[in-house]
């Protein structure tokens, strides 16, 4: 059992909850509530990489990522050491973008249906925008946001294309518990594959699980 | 119960509001009323006419393109072409019921309220939120979710919710048509016995014309974003200032016609006088006093018959004042074309073989050429015999119809009462500009 690459997954899959999800929730109020030109071309490439092909999207993170541009130059100025590319920090930027569907597409549903008299209620009844937002708007879309964080979970736990471009398979660094399968498959271990495998389903049946009950707890009128 | 705490805060009692409102679009809006403390006023018109944009302006929740929105010495908004200063709807401090409630569906009904009394210390707002369930006769409920309630229990929620604030306004958004006839009328009346307690500006959206005049001080008529029209209930009903207006109250009878000098109009010093609808005569009250004369009408309708009660001078003197203060009737000489307008209940039915007082009023005989049967009361359509073209339409009791025999085809006669006989300008002329020709 690769111990080290269930470490890096999970590492991962955390990573880009908490980054993306408050990410994602101004994206998608954004989009949910406003209605000005240039509205749907973000609303496009927020959903180009649920159609981009793992190895296009991959490439063009690579060539993003090289020495020389400005997100190299960024991760430097932040203390980065080394290349950005098979970093654990390229690949959770790179977790953000392929997660960035799946995160804001639910959230933003669930914030365009909180019907607007009840944010204007909650205006008149005297709750500044900030109250509103964690009294009224943050609960009544609390099930769009915990379907975004079980897809973003899963969706990190099992990319595959993009975490194997970006990232490559270094041991201990950037090997997913995906590309550890693959690895083992490739070597001809599949009783080893097998174990990875039944142990991400089983992750991967908790945390959703989780997720669905503290929906039905939290989410909307009884 | 709200009244010591408002003074605690020191908030002065009872502001006057004052609302000027113009813009071109989205919704044409051109505006201007008051409303003072304690008063109930009540917007109508059509759908899309605007009365509830009119209402989410005071709230904040829309802003026109030119506002002032004033209570008493604070001013809620001013804004001249889309620029100015516009408080906040937080800082509004109006309590607004929503036309579906717009409760809080994850709060239970406590909580509904409490979320408006972010005034108070935390520790006192379940108190006080049981008090005003208390107020809205809903005490024991306050652990339901909206979800749980019956629209009538959402209605009181969203009302106390409205209260909590201690508003300086209550805007209510047809609070009364989510929900079923008889919660309407029970809602109505505990709306009418509440507003007894408040000291403050309300104003009710409806489209329900006999929701207005059952609950409003004074109505406002409002078409396309226009104020037609604003005064007490019964002047909107009997002295219109325009035929619209008059359509919009539900008018029928609304004709054209000449004035003419009532032939015995000589002995009281000025000229009197007459009506001459497509040749036929018709007298008229006198001139300064339309609007008493209508409301003698709409009297009539309780009376349902032609026996005129003493009751009707008392209201005379009341609405005198009214016609006054409508320029539309003292504006009138012989030779002007005018339009008029008669309420179908001063249209009275002849009795076969039972002639009373009213019946030698305007006598105008016809066919019957229509009879529709509303439950207890039946609509009737008359073509008078000098003018088969312009019907007139009245309602009778069902059972008086089927005694005295009006069906399809049989001759009957009317008297038009004269008191209730409304002239309004002439279309050509314009709506509310009165006489120009």
């Amino acid at each position: 059992m690769d111990w080290r690459a269930i470490d890096i997954s999970l590492s991962l899959a955390l990573w880009a909850i908490v980054l993306l999800i408050p990410l994602a929730t101004l994206l998608a109020r954004w989009l949910a509530w406003t209605r000005v030109r240039g509205r749907s071309l973000v609303a496009t490439l927020i959903a180009l990489p649920l159609v981009l092909p793992p190895t296009v999207l991959g490439f063009y993170l690579l060539e993003a990522f090289a020495p020389g541009t400005p997100l190299a130059a960024l991760f430097r100025a932040l203390g980065g050491s080394g290349s950005l590319a098979f970093s654990f920090e390229g690949l959770v930027l790179a977790a953000l973008i392929f997660n960035l569907p799946f995160a804001v597409q639910p959230i933003e549903r669930a914030f365009e249906a909180i019907p607007p008299h009840v944010r204007e209620a909650a205006w008149v009844s005297g709750l500044g925008s900030w109250q509103t937002f964690w009294r009224i708007e943050l609960p009544l879309a609390w099930p769009g946001f915990v379907t975004a964080i079980a897809l973003v979970f899963a969706h990190s736990l099992g990319e595959f294309g993009v975490v194997l471009m970006v990232g490559g398979n270094i041991e201990g660094v950037t090997r997913t518990a995906s590309v550890a399968i693959y690895d083992k498959m490739q070597a001809l271990d599949s009783a080893g594959a097998g174990r990875m495998s039944l142990l991400l389903l089983a992750i991967s049946f908790v945390a959703i699980a989780i997720v669905n009950a503290s929906a039905r707890r939290r989410g909307g009128p009884e | 119960m709200g009244a010591p705490e408002r003074s605690e805060r020191g908030v002065r009692r009872g502001a006057r509001l004052v609302v000027r409102l113009a813009q071109p679009a989205p919704i044409p809006l051109d505006v201007a009323f008051d409303c003072s403390p304690g008063e109930l006023l009540a917007l109508i018109g059509p759908s899309g006419s605007g009365k509830t944009t009119i209402l989410r302006a005071i709230a904040g929740l829309a802003t026109p393109r030119d506002a002032l929105i004033r209570l008493g010495d604070c001013i809620w908004a001013e804004l001249h072409g889309g620029s100015g200063k516009a408080l906040s709807p937080q800082a509004r401090r109006s309590g607004l019921v929503f036309q579906d409630y717009a409760l809080f569906p994850h709060l239970d009904v406590i909580g509904n309220i409490a979320t408006a009394l972010g005034h108070l210390p935390r520790a006192q707002r379940k108190a006080r939120a049981r008090e005003l369930l208390a107020r809205v006769n809903l005490e024991g409920l306050g652990g339901r979710r909206p979800s749980a309630l019956s629209g009538g229990q959402r209605q009181r929620v969203a009302l106390a919710r409205a209260l909590a604030r201690e508003p300086a306004v209550l805007l209510l958004d047809e609070p009364f048509s989510a929900v079923d006839h008889a919660t309407r009328k029970r809602l109505q009346r505990e709306l009418a016995q509440l507003r007894q307690s408040l000291d403050i500006p309300c104003i009710l959206v409806t489209h329900d014309l006999r929701e207005a005049i059952g609950l409003a001080d004074r109505i406002a008529l409002i078409d396309h974003g226009r104020l037609l029209q604003i005064g007490p209930p019964e002047e909107i009903l009997s002295a219109p200032v325009s035929p619209r207006a008059a359509r919009l109250v539900g008018h029928t009878n609304i004709f054209e016609g000449r004035l003419v000098a009532a032939p015995d109009g000589a002995s009281s010093g000025g000229a009197r006088l007459a009506l001459d609808w497509r040749g036929k005569r018709l007298e008229l009250a006198d001139q300064r006093g339309h609007g008493v004369g209508a409301e003698q009408g709409v009297g009539a309708e309780q009376r349902a018959g032609a026996e005129q009660s003493a009751g009707a001078e008392q209201s005379a003197g009341r609405a005198a004042s009214v016609g006054e203060e409508q320029d539309v009737g003292a504006a009138f000489g012989v030779g002007d074309e005018v339009t008029w307008m008669i309420p179908s209940s001063a249209i009275v039915l002849h009795r076969r073989g039972r002639p009373s007082r009213g019946e030698r009023e305007n006598p105008v005989p016809g066919t019957v050429i229509e009879t529709l049967v509303f439950g207890a009361e039946t609509q009737v359509t008359l073509e008078p015999a000098h003018a088969p073209e312009l019907p007139l339409t009245f309602q009778i009791s069902t059972h008086a119809a089927a005694r005295n025999g009006i069906r399809p085809g049989v001759a009957a006669t009317v008297s038009l009462l004269a008191d209730a006989i409304h002239l309004m300008a002439h279309p050509a002329e314009g709506n509310t500009d009165g006489r120009t020709r």
